[in-house]
């Protein structure tokens, strides 16, 4: 791709639809976030229990337990056999996840992700353009070596450094507010990706990411763009894009208009920026591999540069 | 672009094999990482019925869902660079001590066995073991009557007990010392919570120690001796023992 003299996206798209359905999905995924956030505090804050636990393990209402597979699978390579509470939770996730949309976890749960979108959009106001650029594939590296850290080491290792986990717990167990340590962590991600890469953390490095878009690969919601045909080719939608390598395919004439690579993270920032509403957030048929294609293929295909 | 036929193929392997040296390297960082998760500060205390530490570091998932059910607030979640390895629930017994719960809700609460079920007697949690550290300092060991420590265990006269010595300063007194007994004691902490010193004359440590440990190989003759039912070597001679045997013996000097 080549854009000589990109524009700030965003104005466009307020001009052509007006201040709040150039926002609306942004908006709806950060009252998600707040809102997953908010089942966790209600307890601390009002006594008002909803949801206990972390989002490493929680129980909510009383009933329903859900776990995070990545770390399950961290702690049963380890050598752990856990217990039902915590593998029903596991299943329910991965399930859930599986069918929908893996890194819907990236932009719709994840407290990590305001912090790069921050750093990305004040990377735009500025126009940096410039910054390392990290090989998509690090992250599959990443959490290859995470689980086999955990299988040498007999530790669920990642959840010593996870910043996901560890500044959902600190912001649900209060030391974020006591001045802890995570701050150092978050803000650490938050230069890394201002300064020094692109998207660093989130479309570069973390394992957590990585394994919700392989678990998520053949999951039925996805963006599309059904109006392609509109398109003036303006490059709002790839600079907003936290994976903008996934968008090109979709907008091509030929082939199909679903953007179908496993790196999506259906955030719909595609969709709010475009001033000719190209895109759309749908159910779609996913795309199984082909007979004959090893199933990781597809996948790796399509987190290599273009 | 490489124009040997061979190039892209070639190229192919060697990407994948720096990929794979580089997970490796990844994973030997990381692991590195969370090796220091493994020290466990001494002042930190792991909930009732946590697994051996190597195997609890391998089963928590760092939830909190065992520090939300306890009604005493005495767990916490280790914070980053921490006393316990992040995330992992402990708690320190000069703050707030476990205060042995009979229906033990933290165990019940945690989802993945990390806070092992088998533990359903709360007499038989062994969070550590309280030692009395302070032979200087402890009030009872100076000669006063103290005995808080003993009166709040909630094991009292079994876990911690007053053992009686002589007051060589002033000849005519008794000493009331504290002696916990390790294999009965839980480590709830309550004694060294309520220590009246500045800085607690009994403190309750991890068991491994607290308690010390004999080399796997040390066999105690009299144990071996009660297992076997009869002496371990046949036809030892017992000569009549020579030199000084203390009249209080009645002659029957049995090393
Ligand atoms: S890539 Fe990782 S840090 Fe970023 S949003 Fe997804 S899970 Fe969170
Ligand atoms: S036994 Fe009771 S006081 Fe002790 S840690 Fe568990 S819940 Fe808390
Ligand atoms: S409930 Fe279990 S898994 Fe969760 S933090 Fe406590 S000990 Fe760890
Ligand atoms: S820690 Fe102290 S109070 Fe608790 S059982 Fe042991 S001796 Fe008793
Ligand atoms: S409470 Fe402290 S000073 Fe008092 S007897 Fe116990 S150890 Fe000694």
């Amino acid at each position: 791709m080549s854009a000589p003299s990109r524009r700030r996206p965003g104005p466009a798209a307020v001009a052509a639809k007006g201040r709040l359905r150039a926002n609306g999905w942004l908006i709806a995924r950060r009252t998600a976030q707040a809102a997953f956030l908010a089942l966790f505090l209600t307890g601390p804050l009002f006594g008002v229990w909803i949801t206990k636990g972390t989002l490493a393990a929680s129980e909510t209402l009383g009933v329903l337990p859900l776990t995070d597979p990545l770390v399950l699978a961290q702690s049963l390579l380890a050598g752990h056999a856990p217990e039902t509470a915590a593998v029903i939770g596991a299943i329910l996730v991965l399930g859930a996840y599986a069918l929908l949309r893996g890194r819907l976890y990236c932009s719709w749960v994840c407290p990590i992700n305001p912090v790069t979108d921050a750093a990305a959009a004040l990377r735009r106001r500025l126009g940096l353009k410039e910054g390392t650029a990290l090989n998509r594939r690090l992250r599959h590296m990443v959490l290859a070596a995470v689980l086999l850290a955990s299988l040498v080491t007999g530790v669920v290792v990642w959840e010593a450094v996870n910043p996901v986990t560890l500044l959902h717990r600190s912001l649900v167990f209060g030391s974020l507010a006591a001045g802890g340590l995570v701050w150092t962590v978050v803000a650490a991600i938050f230069l890394f990706d201002l300064a020094v890469a692109p998207r660093g953390w989130c479309g570069h490095l973390c394992p957590v990411g990585a394994f919700y878009a392989r678990v998520g690969r053949f999951g039925t919601v996805a963006v599309a763009a059904p109006r392609r045909a509109a398109c003036d080719h303006c490059m709002d939608c790839y600079q907003v894009c936290p994976e903008p390598h996934v968008i090109a395919p979709a907008l091509r004439d030929t082939g199909t208009d679903v953007i179908h690579s496993p790196d999506c993270t259906a955030c719909g920032r595609c969709i709010d920026v475009c001033p000719h509403d190209v895109f759309a957030l749908g159910l779609h048929r996913p795309r199984l591999p082909a007979a004959g294609t090893p199933v990781g293929a597809t996948a790796l295909r399509q987190g290599d540069p273009s | 672009m490489s124009a040997s036929p061979e190039g892209p193929g070639r190229r192919r392997v060697l990407a994948a094999a720096a990929a794979v040296c580089g997970t490796g390297f990844l994973a030997l960082l990381l692991g590195r990482v969370a090796a220091p998760s493994r020290t466990l500060a001494a002042t930190a205390l792991r909930p009732p019925g946590a697994l051996a530490e190597a195997d609890f570091l391998a089963a928590c998932v760092r939830c909190g869902l065992c520090v939300r059910d306890c009604p005493y607030d005495t767990l916490r979640l280790a914070d980053l660079a921490d006393a316990a390895a992040t995330g992992t629930p402990y708690f320190v017994a000069r703050e707030i001590p476990c205060e042995m719960c009979e229906d033990i809700p933290c165990v019940a609460a945690c989802p993945t066995g990390a806070l092992t079920k088998t533990l359903t007697r709360i007499d038989d949690a062994r969070m550590g073991s309280a030692v009395l550290v302070g032979h200087e300092t402890c009030l009872n060991v100076l000669g006063l009557r103290c005995d808080v420590c003993y009166r709040v265990c909630p094991l009292i006269d079994t876990a911690i007990r007053l053992e009686m010595r002589h007051n060589e300063r002033t000849g005519r007194h008794a000493h009331l010392i504290p002696v916990v007994d390790t294999d009965v004691c839980t480590g709830c902490g309550k004694c060294e919570k309520s220590c009246v010193l500045e800085e607690a004359a009994i403190k309750v440590l991890p068991a491994d120690l607290a308690r010390g440990r004999l080399g796997d190989h040390y066999r105690l003759g009299w144990k071996e001796q009660e297992r076997a039912g009869k002496p371990l070597v046949d036809g030892i001679i017992d000569l009549p023992d020579r030199g000084y045997v203390p009249p209080s013996l009645n002659g029957e000097f049995r090393p």
